[in-house]
Parts: C-alpha cells; structure tokens; sequence
C-alpha cells in the first residue's frame, strides 16, 4: 500500500510527550499510538526516535520485530483466529480455511472492500474451549463455520 | 443490597464471556426485572469447568447451587422452573462444591476463583485474602525468604527452579534499586492459569509480589501481560487502582512504612518475550532477544538491577505459603515437587478446564478422571504436556507420576502444567511440522542452530512427508536436532526437537517409516 498516510500527528506527539517519561518507554508509546491510530504510521517513528534519543533503525526494529504491532492500516474490523495447538485439536485448521474463505482474504491480508483483516493468534488462552477467534477486542470461543458466518455477517451489517 | 434479594453469580472470566456470559447476566437481570423478583447479580471469576461455562450460580440455603451451560435463551425457562430457589432445570448440575471435578481438587492457589467477585477487596479479605502479607509485614525479610526456601515451592513457569534460591540471591546482592517482575507471558498453548488469576483473583497476584517485594528489598513491580489478554489487563488494572487506594500499596503498606509499586506492561505478540531475560529486554524497550547468561537476572536483571522473575503461578502461590506456613504446603506433593499444580486439560477433552492438585497423580488420572476422555469420544491418542516445547506423549506414558523428576527421566516435560490432548485423527507429522513452523516464525534470532535449523526442520519434514528419500531424510532431522539441542542459547532452539523427536519416536507410522526404531 503506497497511500498516502492521514493520522493525527498532534495526538501522537501527546502520546509521546506523556509516556517518554516512563522507565522502558518504548512499547507503552507503541501500544499507545498503535491504540490511537490503529497502526504505527512510518511518519511516527522519526518523532519516536526523536524524543527516545535513539536512532530510527532502532524505532523500527522494534516495531517489526513483534507481531502485534502494524504498520499498515488495519480493515475496519481484525479477526485474529487462533492457530495453536490446543485449538488444532479442536479443529481450528478447518476454520482458518473457512475464515479464508468468508472474508475473501489470506492471512495477513484486508479484504477487499476493507472491512476485515484477518491475522493469525497463537493461543488466546481459551484453550478448553476451541475453535477461539477474537474480532476487535471481543472473545468468540467453540467457533464452528456456521458461528462465523453469524458473527462476520453481524460485523457487516453493524456498519 | 436488600435483605430478601437473592444472589445469582455469573462469570467474567473471559471464556465465560466468549460463551456468552454478558448476554445471560443481561437476561438474568431483565428476565428478574419482568417478574419483579429481585436479584443481586454478582460476577464472579470462573470454576474452571469451561465445558460448564456459563456457569450461573444460585445462593440457596443449602449452598450454591449451578446450572450450566446457560445460555441468554435458556433464561425465561429457568426461572420457570425455580432459579431462584434452586428448582429443578435440566442444566441443573446441584450443588456446586460437591461436584467431583471440584470436590477432588486440592485447591490452595486457586482455593477463591470462581467463588469470589474478583475486584471486590472485601471479599478477598474475607476470604483469607492478605493473611499472607500481614503475617510477612510482622516478619524480617530473612525469614520470608526462608519460608519461600523451606515450602519447596519451585519456579512454575518452566524450568522448576526453587523460587526461595532465586530470591536469596536477589535478597543478598546490593544495590540502590531493585525489581520485582512477574512473568505473565503465558504464550504456551494449553495454558489458562495465569489468565485466570488474573482475571479471577487479582489482589492474590498484587499480594504475592508485595510479599516478594518486601522479601528482597525491591520497591518496584512490573507485571508483563501478553497483548492477546485483554480483559486480564483491563482487571488488573483496576485491582492495582484499588489495592492503591486501600492502602495495600503505595509508599507505606498497611502503616508498616513499607513501599511496594506496581505497573502492568503490555507485551506485543512474541512468543519469545516469555523467556525471561528476552522479557527484560522488552520491559527496557528494545527487542526481545534473549540475552545470554550470566549475569544471573537475579544480580543484574531490569536496568541492570538485581531482579526477581517469577512465573505468575510462583508468585501467586506465595501468599497461601506465607499464610498458612511453610510446612503447610511442603506437605502436598511428592519427593521433590512440593505443593499443588493448577492443571490446565485442553484440546479434545471432554472436561476442559482447571484442575488445581499435588503432585503426584498420573497423567490418565487428570486425562479420564477429572477429563472425561476426548471430546470427540473417539480414542486419545497423544498429549502434548507443557506447551509448544513439550514432548508428545503416547499412551505407554499416561500413567507417569506428575513429578518433575519423573517427566524429566522420560524426555517430557510438565512446564507450565497445560495438557493438550488429540484423538487418533492427529497426523503428527504435521504437529511435529507445526512445532518448527513456530520455532521458526518465533525465534529471536540470536543464534544460527535456531534461527535456520527451524527453517531446515520444517522442510526436511516437508520431504519426509512427501515421501523423498525418507530414511535419509530422518538421518538429517535427527542430527538438526542435535545441533539444535546442543548449540542453541535458550530453550526455545534447545527444546523445539522435544515435540518433534517425540512425534517421530512414538508415531513413526505418521511419517511413513514404521520400522524406525525409536532412537
Ligand atoms: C521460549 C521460552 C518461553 C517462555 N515462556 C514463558 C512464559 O510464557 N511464562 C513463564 O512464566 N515462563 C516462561 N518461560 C520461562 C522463563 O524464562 C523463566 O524461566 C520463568 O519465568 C522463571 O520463573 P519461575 O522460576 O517462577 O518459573 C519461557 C522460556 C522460554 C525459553
Ligand atoms: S535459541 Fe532461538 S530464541 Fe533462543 S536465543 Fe537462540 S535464536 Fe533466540
Ligand atoms: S490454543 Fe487456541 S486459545 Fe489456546
């Protein structure tokens, strides 16, 4: 994606101005901004390395070395599906397939239409209770293809 | 509260809310709202019977009486049928304490969750909540750290080191500032228990470090939490407001002119992150790459300073051991694994959820007993205890002790205490596939055995699976895990050969070689 990057620069520098303070600031101002923005911006990080006095190589090695954090927009709605082994067992494979499907998308992709993007999580901590996908903040436990469908289509039509 | 409005509990742990739990506490209060009856709906933590979830509970005179799995739908008939009054419901599973999958744990850890409202400081005190710590404030320092050494109380999040010689050795060394840090990573699969002390009992984790903290001479705490637990966050957070407010931390613990603070840090998606000192990297801002060894973290951890890391369940086991003594918990147990083990059965199991016992029963035990069997009812056929570097067991081995010493002796390993369980549909050429895979994506790239054995591994098994050359590719895998085994930095390159050398030894049909002999 080669689109030019629209956030709220005066947020992010708050962000930072508020957290640079804190012993190990890095992350809590990653989670802060990625919270605020929904992804860490390329423009954000030579503020970052600025006030951290760190170089921005070091800003984006951080960035890219943990998954959680994005530097591209994220769809509307993510829709994390646990790929672990506890829910391998409970038939999570089948659904990673079928998620595939439903929202047209491959792993580590947005839809086309924007609305979904959909990433893989290595456990959620729900292990009793698989297939476990999470859509934003929310936990959906013993996900089968016909659940899916209900909770994808629910997310389209709330919007 | 009025005197005659009657008590209904519904879970807020968040496997009860991924089964509905919020929907069925709305429907309980319309529902109640409607016939103008009155309740007092308390959100509890969770039994740990997830197969149960949501499990609503009943204050009766004759205890608490169950039902479960409810959902919002089932509402309007359950009142039919005499919620209220504990009246008979097919969900109906009686009383909750005497069900055998509870009755028949030891929980000493996890004795609150599910009983108690988690953010409620009142009905943790009234629960025997800060026993502990009251009883540490009115002790030296020295002899909490002894009482940790003399309970047996060894590291659970892992490696089973004694969790007393770890804070002597903090205790002891000198410096202007020191920390305390809890390791709530929980990346392995199969694992609950951290998530729900966390999202169940809160102040039990604030105690068991202000314990730890107060032992060692650390005034500073740091909880890192994985970002896929966001509900466990979000109370811990609060529980830490509250603790602040209460007095229970701060400059000045319980008027003991003790300090004790506490911060919650949020992790970012990398498995790598739980070992310890790849966390103090984390926690610092950088990458997580492991660092090697020594300098001990206990001598020069977080910022250089001397550090306590604990696994969550550690140091959530302190304030019981502190409470009720040493040789209180020394006595659960066998020979070297002192004391209790939250258990966590997950996978295909027909009874999934938290088994809280000592040492010392079996494997089948937790397996048929407590689980039931599998979920899908057909044959188990392999378990992979202690998360992703965990050995898959066969059935020769379900009726190994759960000691540390006895798992070491056959190659497994039982960590974290998580069990996750296949029925004879697993191909475990695949899982054995899958465990480099996650190596592979997972490595934090320090060191060559790991970083590019991983990737090897998983195409070697890719031939083997493809059926190229296949005794030549065994030969190859065999001596990439030996490379692994013996030339990696941390466990994570060290003991990815654990789940694949075992799939491979035990389930030689699944990679097309039945005549290989189990090495
Ligand atoms: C790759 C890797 C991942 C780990 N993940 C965790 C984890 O999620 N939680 C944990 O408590 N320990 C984890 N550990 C073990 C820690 O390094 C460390 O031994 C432990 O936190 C020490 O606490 P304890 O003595 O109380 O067990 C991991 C180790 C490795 C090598
Ligand atoms: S074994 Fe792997 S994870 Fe551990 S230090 Fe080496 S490269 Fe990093
Ligand atoms: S393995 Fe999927 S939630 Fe744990």
């Amino acid at each position: 994606m080669n689109r030019q990057q629209i956030f709220d620069v005066a947020a992010v520098r708050g962000i930072i101005a508020e957290r640079k303070g804190m012993a190990g600031a890095m992350l809590p101002i990653l989670h802060g901004i990625q919270e605020k923005v929904g992804y860490i911006p390329a423009d954000a990080v030579p503020m970052i390395a600025g006030e951290l006095n760190l170089s921005r190589a070091e800003v984006h090695g951080v960035i890219s070395f943990y998954h959680f954090f994005r530097q591209q927009p994220p769809g509307k709605h993510v829709v994390q599906v646990c790929r672990a082994e506890a829910c391998q067992a409970r038939g999570s494979e089948a659904l990673a397939g079928q998620a595939q499907d439903l929202l047209g998308c491959a792993f580590h992709e947005t839809s086309a239409d924007g609305q979904f993007t959909l990433e893989p999580v290595y456990c959620l901590g729900q292990c009793a209770c698989g297939p476990n996908i999470m859509i934003d903040d929310e936990l959906h436990a013993r996900v089968g293809a016909d659940k899916l469908q209900r909770l994808v289509q629910a997310k389209r039509e709330a919007t | 509260m009025s005197r005659d409005a009657i008590t209904v509990y519904v879970p807020r742990d968040s496997t009860a809310l991924a089964l509905g739990a919020d929907h069925v506490a709305a429907a309980i209060a319309a529902e109640a709202g409607r016939r103008g009856l009155k309740v007092d709906i308390v959100r509890n933590g969770s039994r740990g019977m997830f197969w149960l979830e949501p499990l609503v509970e009943v204050g009766t005179p004759v205890g608490r009486i169950g039902y479960g799995p409810v959902d919002a739908g089932d509402v309007p008939a359950l009142f039919d049928a005499g919620l209220l009054g504990g009246g008979d419901h097919p969900l109906r599973q009686g009383e909750v304490d005497a069900l055998p999958y509870l009755k028949n744990q030891e929980r000493l850890t996890f004795a609150r969750v599910g009983i108690t409202d988690p953010l409620s400081l009142e009905d943790y005190l009234a629960h025997e909540g800060y026993a502990g710590l009251t009883r540490a404030l009115a002790m030296e320092p020295e002899a909490i750290v002894q009482t940790v050494l003399d309970s047996g109380l060894r590291g659970r999040g892992g490696a089973a080191f004694p969790t007393g010689i770890k804070w002597k050795t903090v205790a002891g060394a000198r410096a202007a500032q020191k920390y305390v840090v809890c390791n709530a990573d929980e990346g392995d699969s199969g694992t609950f228990s951290d998530r729900m002390v966390m999202e169940d009992d809160p102040f039990m984790l604030i105690e068991g470090m202000t314990i730890a903290g107060i032992a060692v001479g650390a005034t500073h705490g740091y909880i890192y939490v994985r970002s896929e637990y966001p509900h466990a966050i979000a109370t811990l957070d609060e529980a830490i407001a509250i603790a602040r407010r209460r007095g229970y931390l701060g400059d000045d613990i319980q008027g003991s002119g003790k300090r004790f603070h506490l911060e919650v840090r949020k992790g970012a998606g990398a498995y790598i992150c739980g070992e310890e000192t790849a966390m103090l990297e984390s926690l610092e801002g950088k990458r997580g790459v492991v660092r090697a060894k020594p300098p001990l973290p206990a001598l020069e951890g977080l910022f250089g300073k001397p550090t306590v890391i604990n696994n969550l369940i550690s140091l959530a086991s302190v304030p019981i051991i502190l409470a009720r003594g040493a040789e209180f918990y020394k006595n659960y147990g066998v020979g070297r694994s002192a004391g209790t083990l939250p258990f966590q059965l997950a996978g295909n199991i027909k009874r999934g959820g938290l088994v809280e016992k000592a040492f010392g029963l079996t494997l089948r035990e937790l397996l048929e007993d407590f689980g039931g069997g599998s979920e899908s009812g057909r044959p188990i056929r392999a378990v992979q205890m202690g998360g992703p570097l965990g050995a898959y067991m066969p059935q020769q081995q379900f009726d190994t002790p759960l000691d540390y010493e006895a798992f070491a002796a056959i190659g497994a390993m039982i960590g974290h205490g998580g069990l996750v369980v296949f029925d004879d549909t697993v191909d475990m050429a695949r899982q054995a596939r899958y465990a480099m895979e996650f190596c592979a994506v997972e490595s934090c790239g320090k060191c060559t055995p790991c970083r590019i054995g991983s990737t090897r591994g998983v195409e070697v098994i890719d031939k083997l699976i493809a059926n190229q050359d296949r005794p030549q590719q065994v030969h190859l895998l065999r001596s990439l895990c030996d490379t692994m085994v013996n030339g990696s930095l941390c466990a994570m390159g060290g003991m990815t050969p654990f789940p694949v050398l075992s799939a491979l030894n035990h389930f030689p049909e699944d990679f097309g070689t039945p005549n290989e002999k189990a090495a």
